[in-house]
């Protein structure tokens, strides 16, 4: 899933400025698994503002509301009815789902409560890992199933690097050395001989460098 | 192919080589550079070069080299992959044949967390041993990365650097094994402190042949201070300093550590040299290049020999 970040309520006060009726729209999917977008969290929010600005003696509207999806243009669509008597929409989806708020309300402003992070998993509860970069041509058959673009602080392909010590990595001694994990990995396969393997330079054309990427399935078009 | 690399051609007439290392400047004064390259003048037979080490903008490696090679020295080129890309990278390699360096040393980086930029974003296009791969092809085959054909291939020998004492430590000799096979000519180690463990990775690397096919030599750094011994085991990753070690500085006199740290060194050298399969020493007198003559005379491996 993806995970995030709230922001720091000063933050998105600033960011608010002077725009006092405030649409608070929460998204029912990764954030709200990981904790930060869902509808409890815009309930928190919500409150937050409202005793900010009646601590300081001024007016405040804000409408919470969590959509299935701010990734679907059919459940953005639901709020067009009401969106016109906000100021402002702040979202606390992932940054795809604000910049689709965004392209379906083309004259209204939108915000983002949520520093999105990484594509990750819930390691235990309250705690989430990165996993995966959407390089575009996956490798994972070739390294133990563990991702050496993700987990790997210099993103090698073919490490470990000088650095790696007591399965830690050098930039920092509470983070796992991905290639520590790859091979240890490939020894519980027993296939520690795969890496006698050089992997070759990558093509990145099929990650972000060749441009924002689209994807295109005929099969499932309409 | 051969090169005019002098390290190649003492490697070749089966002697031992001494290279060391010259850090530049935080700054433009290539001043700085030519008085390092002065003190390493005829005690080493070649000078590495770093690529702003521990990430710290420094003077670029490409000019300082062509700085001491403006000097009659023979500069070995030091480039890492998180400044750069590929299209980077391939033209700092014809760049640096055109000013006629000989030798480059490709290497991963240090993660730009530890230096002076730490916001930076790092780039990582390729790692070391694809970087090794591509001046290979480069200089074999003739080809850049992409596959354009070069007109007027670049002659390097080409190095890189190991961590005996990085983990996990049963694959260290595989890995060199994947350099040697990406086309490392030679490779330079990390700092060695724990001699023991040294040579327990020196037999596995004889195990695989490897020392034949390409010249290994034994990093040494000679420590200032019992503190300087001290910071290199905590703070420096994968580094091993014994405590046998930080004792015999800390029982030193403050006013004889350096001296000590010398000595230490010297002592190093020579059992390095006996290991089988070592073909050479590479000497990182970090911000002490004045001392470089010193050791090499200390060791008995002066005069270099000419080629
Ligand atoms: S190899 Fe690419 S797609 Fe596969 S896990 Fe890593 S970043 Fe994700
Ligand atoms: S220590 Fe491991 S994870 Fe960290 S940069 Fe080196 S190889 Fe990558």
């Amino acid at each position: 899933m993806i995970v995030g970040n709230r922001k720091e309520f000063q933050e998105i006060v600033g960011m608010l400025g002077s725009n006092r009726r405030v649409l608070l729209l929460g998204c029912n999917e990764c954030v709200t698994v990981c904790g930060v977008g869902g509808e409890k969290e815009v309930g928190v929010l919500a409150s937050e503002l409202r005793i900010h600005w009646k601590t300081a003696g001024e007016t405040f509207e804000v409408k919470e509301h969590t959509l299935e999806r701010q990734c679907d243009y059919e459940y953005i669509d639901q709020v067009r009815g009401f969106v016109g008597d906000y100021d402002v929409i702040l979202s606390m989806a992932c940054g795809a789902g604000v910049q689709y708020v965004a392209e379906a309300y083309k004259t209204k402003l939108v915000m983002p409560a949520v520093n999105t992070t990484f594509l990750g998993v819930t390691l235990e509860q309250g705690v989430w890992s990165e996993r995966c970069q959407g390089c575009g041509a996956c490798i994972l058959d070739m390294t133990g199933g563990v991702c050496p673009i993700a987990r790997c602080a210099k993103s090698l392909m073919n490490g470990p690097c000088g650095g790696s010590s007591g399965g830690k990595c050098e930039v920092d001694k509470e983070v796992d050395c991905g290639w520590q994990l790859i091979i240890d990995r490939l020894t519980e396969l027993g296939q520690l001989d795969r890496y006698e393997d050089i992997i070759p330079v990558k093509d990145w054309r099929s990650s972000r460098e060749a441009g924002p990427r689209k994807r295109i399935r005929e099969d499932l078009r309409l | 192919m051969k090169t005019n690399s002098k390290i190649e051609k003492i490697w070749d007439s089966g002697g031992f080589i001494v290279t060391s290392e010259c850090g530049p400047p935080r700054g433009a004064d290539a001043e700085i550079v030519r008085k390092k390259g002065e003190y390493l003048r005829g005690v080493v037979d070649g000078v590495n070069v770093t690529d702003n080490q521990t990430s710290v903008v420094r003077m670029s490696s490409l000019s300082a080299c062509a700085i001491l090679k403006g000097m009659g020295l023979e500069p070995i080129l030091q480039m890492v992959c998180r400044d750069r890309n590929r299209i980077a990278l391939q033209s700092d390699i014809l760049g640096a044949a055109a000013l006629g360096i000989n030798n480059m040393l490709c290497l991963s980086g240090d993660h730009q967390k530890f230096g002076d930029h730490p916001q930076g974003k790092n780039v990582y296009d390729i790692d070391s041993m694809q970087l090794i791969q591509t001046v290979r092809q480069m200089r074999d085959e003739g080809k850049f990365l992409g596959g354009d054909e070069i007109k007027g291939k670049p002659v390097i020998f080409i190095g890189a650097a190991e961590n005996p004492f990085a983990d996990p430590f049963e694959i260290r000799a595989a890995r060199l094994g994947k350099k040697v096979k990406s086309g490392c000519q030679f490779i330079q180690t990390q700092c060695i402190y724990n001699l023991e463990k040294f040579s327990r990775w020196m037999q596995m690397v004889c195990d695989r042949g490897l020392h034949e096919k390409c010249a290994i030599l034994a990093g040494v750094t000679p420590m200032k201070s019992a503190g300087m011994a001290n910071y290199m085991k905590k703070n420096v990753p994968g580094m091993d300093v014994p405590d046998a070690l930080i004792e015999r500085m800390k029982g030193t006199p403050k006013e004889k550590q350096a001296e000590e740290g010398i000595n230490i060194c010297v002592e190093s050298i020579q059992q390095l040299r006996e290991m089988p399969g070592v073909r050479g020493i590479h000497i990182m007198a970090i911000e002490w290049e004045e001392k470089v003559a010193e050791i090499v005379k200390a060791a008995g491996l002066f005069p270099r020999p000419e080629v």
